[in-house]
């Protein structure tokens, strides 16, 4: 299951980040003002492809969104 | 009594949330014309103080200017206060015609619609002219009535990196398949005051068979040689197919807005725009002055001329006082302070010196790039902007900024 944070790490260091931007696990991807909710749609669409998952609306909050890990944790419930 | 006392309470407590997290906001009342100097009450009840205004949308200085009001006065004796009509019914007067027409020829377009204001034409134009066949790709940093207008249609979207043309090809690639592409920017950021690399954009588009749509609201009558815009700015007059503008900042600052581009998609505007279809559009005062400013602006170059100096001076002065501004060429000038408190203390002390800047914090801009935004006009004089430098400088000392770099004002105040 490591390799789902990985593969997230990496997606949102390359869609979102800048040079400048230090991205950790736990950095607050959306209260941090790294992702704007506008944008979190096509993280949501990456991951559903990815996994092969659906994501419902009322899931895919900004706070389910908030960090690479909590990502991963959303990713597996629906996994399941 | 339907409004209980637990949804007053509901509301009671939303506000006293954005007030105890410090983004509640609050107006100032104007006591006099919107000008380079201005008459404010602020808190409200204080007494009203003369300060110098450097951060209106007032770009041109035409808000107030004497040919403008005389022919809004026209407007409103020729032509009445109200069309109580929206467009297609009987809300259109020759006036109405004549103003897209002068917007269309002004920007270099096939066909102009007017709005109620560049709000409405970012609401409609989307939804007007995609369908769930195509995609909306913006910049990250657009304006947030773009990311309303493209919540509003059903087209597919996507966002690109600010200002970075390699994910924006990605992008393009990603969506080959789409029945239409849409690359979607500002012309000038608002915040940043930086501009879109237009004529990059316009040559990706031109590759990947995508359209340009360019907000241009804080462009249009000053940015390029003769004041056309962004795409004036970088040679592409003619290669964006849709740009939405304001009458609301330096074309006379009232309010009004429009789709301007090929022919036919104004026409779909026309057809299907839900803000121009079902509410009244400029009122006749407003046409005429906006068609005065016109007038001003294509007879001389002379306000747009003045304004790039003004520009200049106010951004060499900052840096020369050891403020780290962003880097750029508009009239947009962002003094970084990085943390949210030092920009509120700063504005207020500026104010107590007479001048009038606000600060901006997160969730406006990013977290840690706290900023004062500041906006030069044409309406300043030269003794404004000493004036203005002298109270910056005062103020930086203070706080011991002047000279330091981002990451020692960080270390002093943190993020």
């Amino acid at each position: 299951m490591d390799d789902i944070k990985e593969v997230v790490l990496e997606y949102v260091k390359a869609e979102y980040a800048e040079d400048e931007d230090e991205v950790t696990y736990d950095t607050p991807l959306i209260s941090g003002g790294l992702v704007d909710s506008f944008s979190m749609v096509s993280l949501k669409r990456f991951l559903e492809t990815k996994y092969k998952i659906s994501i419902p609306d009322d899931k895919a909050t900004p706070e389910a969104f908030d960090s690479v890990n909590k990502i991963v944790q959303l990713v597996k419930e629906f996994q399941k | 009594m339907s409004y209980s006392d637990r949804a007053r309470g509901l509301y009671l407590n939303q506000l006293n949330g954005l007030k105890e997290s410090g983004i509640f906001k609050q107006e100032r009342f104007i006591h006099s014309n919107q000008s380079a100097e201005i008459e404010v009450e602020y808190p409200p009840g204080s007494s009203v103080k003369k300060v110098i205004n450097i951060c209106s949308n007032n770009y041109l200085g035409l808000s107030s200017h004497p040919e403008v009001v005389k022919a809004a006065h026209a407007g409103l004796d020729y032509r009445g206060f109200g069309m109580s009509s929206v467009r297609f019914i009987c809300g259109t007067q020759d006036i109405h015609h004549e103003l897209e027409a002068r917007v269309t020829e002004f920007l270099g377009t096939e066909d102009t619609i007017l709005f109620p204001s560049c709000m409405d034409a970012n609401a409609g134009v989307f939804e007007a002219i995609l369908t769930s066949d195509d995609v909306m790709i913006s910049d990250r940093l657009v304006h947030a009535s773009i990311i309303d207008g493209m919540r509003l249609c059903s087209a597919e979207h996507d966002t690109f990196k600010h200002s970075n043309m390699e994910h924006l090809e990605e992008k393009l690639e990603q969506y080959a398949n789409k029945r239409l592409r849409m690359v979607i920017t500002d012309g000038v950021f608002s915040m940043d005051g930086d501009t879109a690399r237009l004529d990059e954009m316009a040559r990706l588009c031109e590759k990947h068979d995508a359209l340009l749509f360019v907000d241009d609201s804080h462009a249009t009558g000053f940015i390029g040689k003769t004041g056309r815009g962004t795409h004036e700015k970088y040679g592409v007059m003619g290669q964006v197919d849709v740009i939405t503008t304001t009458f609301g900042k330096a074309l006379g600052g009232a309010s009004g807005g429009c789709v301007s581009g090929r022919r036919e998609l104004v026409e779909m505007c026309r057809q299907r725009a839900r803000p121009y279809l079902f509410s009244n559009t400029i009122s006749p005062v407003i046409v005429s002055g906006t068609l005065r400013a016109f007038e001003l602006l294509t007879q001389t170059t002379e306000r747009r001329d003045k304004l790039e100096k003004n520009t200049i001076y106010w951004r060499k002065g900052l840096s020369e006082a050891g403020l780290i501004i962003k880097e750029g060429d508009t009239p947009i000038v962002p003094v970084m302070l990085f943390n949210a408190k030092l920009s509120q203390d700063f504005s207020r002390d500026l104010y107590d010196l007479g001048i009038y800047a606000i600060g901006f914090f997160f969730p406006v801009v990013p977290q840690g790039q706290a900023r004062i935004r500041t906006q030069v006009s044409a309406a300043h004089e030269i003794h404004h902007l000493n004036q203005a430098l002298e109270a910056f400088t005062a103020i930086g000392k203070k706080y011991n900024i002047l000279g330091k770099t981002k990451q020692e004002i960080i270390e002093m105040y943190g993020m």
